[in-house]
């Protein structure tokens, strides 16, 4: 038995060592110093010091998609805890674990605009799975373990713990008692589906002629990306994923049919729609999915599996609902098929893959190749970058016609392999969210797939990636517009371009070298497969690849806005 | 459809934040809302009357359910309940006539007159939504409401049903 006594500082220190933080991602200020004192006298966790706070909320969700393990972030009350806000913001929309220490003033200035004092709690509280207030010292190792709990567990997403700083200073002291079975009263997800739902969920799926699998972030998360491949080739059905969703089935799979909505391709949204069955696994049914709800899939019979009972018939309705983690779901549903001894129905299944090889002979995810001399198509880049890497690479995106290029044009064959903000498109989330995947993995290629627009907003983070050596490659399809501002103009304010140029950009090539990085520039597409090769051979150093691309690309296929699911633009003017 | 839930949450600094912000980052209505700690001093019970239709309660419940801090929700609409207001009203009693006629309306309520000044009664009464709007509305036609206050619904279910912790 130990009766060694530690500062509030020291005990939240230790309490992260015991959960096996290695890394911690922060900034450091006044309310958090002792903390920073605490760090500097020992080795297990790593801080790792970012240029702005949202920087390393970004960096520490990066870390923990890429991982499955949680980020953790320190910073500052006042302005560090509020610049936290969009990364926090990020994570809760997809559902990240995510746990951020605040500092706080001290508790007896608590309520006095005292220098630094934001309420970050009451600040965060609509974006959080949880929040802590600290009040007692003895308690910090306690309320830290439980906020990894809550944060990794159900539905993951972040939770904040705010520390005032007269807990962490020296004068007051406790000893170090962290319980390891946490159970929280208030706190029970369900993790096993019902059996009965289960039953019916077969039942349905048994009874299909046209089934469709969408599958979402859920798979991911859940590690389940396996299961779901036995389940779908079991069942011999489409399967299509959301953009949180790629890689959940290899995109190279016969039977994935891509992408759904908004950009999705042609045969995933028409699969939708003429659907008789759907099996939602780990997806919301998100606006950017569903197009006009109204109109949403009339005919088909929804089985809607997910972890979180609101994300169920918020807002389709579900006629099957099964609340639950999806591997284990997947794992029930795999036992049930067998007990019902369940074959496929080989006429109706070949009838429906006969259908969905006429939307795919469309090919919707197609460009017109350049004509001589013109400038480079943003999609031949993603095709470039994934020849250069073999389709092996983590590829982090911000968020515009990049991020869509990205999804339409790299096939995923692993989960986590894709990492984006697709819940909140938080412009500034792909750089960071690099850094903490190369952190994660520093022998794997990790592309930061980017926009002249969005690397502006975390640009400052190039210096941290010289500090901490994180030789990631930023590709950026230099549009020199937000282009997909720019695309919206086009389409819906006719052509009428307010605020989407960039004008007076940087040199990108002489930014990295002003940082210490290495810089490319490609401007035509003789130079593409081999600079980008060139770039990739790099080792040990950043590479910032700026391609200029041509400025008038549209995304292609786009839902037409109020129109069902499988309303679409295949290319201007048109229609599906 | 107005519709009364009933919560049970750990009694711990910001519960409330939660439920009330929940309800209007999602836009739900709130028409009142009554919390105080149960026998149980770890625990505090909220009353919200809200409105909505099957979907919308739905989420509601739901939304609430996902609070950290919630243990219990029930919707008391569902079964049959009881459900109480508490009302203090304070209006002008200036002559006989008046204040016979107060003391009558009151009477006919079963309210009780608590406090009274020179000009005025302070009247307590309880009973549900309905009936404190009758009282009110008769009251207001006989004399002048200087002030009133209401203690939004409490409410519990009829019979065997319990909403607690095991
Ligand atoms: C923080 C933030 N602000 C604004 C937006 C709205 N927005 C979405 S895409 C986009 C343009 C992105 O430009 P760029 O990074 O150059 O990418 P491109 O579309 O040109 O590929 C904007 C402004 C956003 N998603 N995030
Ligand atoms: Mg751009």
């Amino acid at each position: 038995m130990t009766t060694e006594r530690y500062s509030g500082a020291e005990l939240v220190v230790k309490a992260l060592s015991a959960l096996n933080v290695k890394y911690l991602f922060g900034y450091p200020g006044g309310t958090v110093l002792d903390i920073y004192d605490a760090l500097f006298k020992q080795q297990d966790v790593e801080h790792i010091l970012v240029r702005h706070e949202q920087a390393a909320t970004h960096m520490a969700d990066g870390f923990a998609r890429a991982t499955g393990e949680v980020g953790v972030v320190l910073a500052t009350s006042g302005p560090g805890a509020t610049n936290c806000i969009t990364g926090i913001a990020t994570a809760y929309m997809d559902s990240i674990p995510m746990v951020v220490l605040s500092g706080q003033v001290p508790t007896g200035l608590i309520g006095d605009d005292a220098f630094q004092e934001t309420d970050i709690v009451g600040c965060s509280r609509p974006i959080i799975k949880h929040s802590f207030n600290c009040r007692d010292i003895a308690e910090i190792p306690n309320i830290i373990a439980k906020a990894f709990y809550i944060a990794s567990t159900g539905r993951p997403g972040p939770v904040v713990i705010e520390l005032p700083k007269d807990l962490l200073m020296p004068g007051q002291s406790a000893e170090f008692s962290m319980t390891t079975e946490i159970s929280i009263r208030s706190y029970n997800p369900t993790v096993k589906g019902h059996h009965r739902q289960i039953k019916k969920a077969v039942q349905a799926i048994s009874q299909a002629q046209r089934l469709v699998i969408y599958s979402g972030g859920g798979v991911i998360i859940a590690n389940a990306a396996e299961l779901l491949q036995v389940l779908v080739e079991k069942l011999n059905a489409p399967i299509t994923n959301t953009l949180m969703g790629l890689g959940g089935i290899s995109g190279l799979h016969d039977n994935f049919i891509g992408m759904l909505g908004m950009h999705g391709s042609l045969e995933a949204n028409k699969a939708m729609a003429h659907a008789d069955v759907i099996l939602a696994l780990g997806a919301r049914f998100d606006d950017r999915v569903t197009n006009n709800v109204k109109k949403f899939c009339p005919n088909a019979t929804i089985v809607h599996v997910d972890i979180d009972p609101t994300s169920i018939s918020k807002t389709i309705n579900a006629h099957i609902p099964v609340v639950g983690l999806v591997d284990i779901v997947i794992k029930q549903l795999l036992t049930e098929l067998e007990a019902t001894d369940f074959s496929v129905n080989e006429k109706d299944n070949q009838d429906w893959w006969q259908q969905i090889e006429q939307w795919r002979k469309v090919k919707s995810i197609g460009y017109e190749n350049e004509v001589k001399g013109s400038k480079i198509k943003p999609q031949r880049v993603i095709e470039a970058m994934y020849q250069a890497t073999n389709g092996e690479a983590y590829v982090c995106s911000d968020v515009g016609q990049h991020q869509m290029f990205a999804a339409q044009y790299y096939p995923f064959a692993k989960p986590r392999q894709w990492i984006n903000s697709g819940g909140l498109g938080t412009m500034g989330f792909g750089l960071p969210a690099a850094m903490g995947v190369k952190m994660a993995f520093p022998d794997s290629h990790v592309i930061c797939i980017t926009g002249d627009g969005s690397i502006q907003m975390n640009i400052q983070e190039l210096s941290t990636c010289l500090q901490y050596n994180l030789s990631v490659v930023i590709i950026s399809l230099n549009n020199r517009s937000l282009g997909m501002v720019r695309q919206w103009q086009d389409m819906v304010y006719g052509g009428r371009h307010s605020s989407s140029y960039m004008e007076s950009l940087p040199d990108f090539v002489k930014l990295a070298e002003a940082y210490g990085h290495v810089g490319i520039q490609i401007n035509s597409l003789n130079e593409l497969d081999e600079k980008l090769t060139k770039a990739f051979a790099i080792k040990n150093k950043l590479v910032f690849v700026d391609v200029l691309v041509d400025e008038k690309e549209h995304v292609y296929p786009m839902q037409i806005r109020t129109g069902a699911i499988d309303e679409m633009w295949i290319k201007k003017g048109v229609k599906a | 459809m107005r519709r009364i839930l009933a919560i049970l949450l750990e009694n711990e600094a910001g519960s409330l934040s939660r439920i009330v912000g929940l309800f209007s980052q999602r836009a739900f209505n709130i028409e009142s809302l009554t919390v105080a700690p149960t026998e149980d001093a770890s625990l505090s019970r909220i009353t919200i009357v809200t409105k909505g239709d099957d979907k919308i309660l739905e989420q509601i419940v739901k939304q609430v359910n996902k609070l950290i801090d919630v243990l219990k929700v029930t919707d008391l609409t569902e079964r049959q309940h009881v459900e109480r207001e508490i009302l203090l009203i304070k209006v002008l009693a200036m002559n006989d006539k008046s204040r016979t006629e107060v003391m009558r309306i009151t009477d006919i309520f079963r309210g009780a007159i608590i406090d009274i000044g020179k000009q005025v009664y302070t009247i307590q009464l309880t009973g549900d939504a309905e009936k404190i709007n009758a009282f009110i509305s008769t009251l207001g036609n006989e004399t002048e409401i200087i002030e009133s206050v209401r203690s939004g619904c409490v409410g519990i279910a009829r019979g065997e049903k319990a909403l607690r912790v095991k």
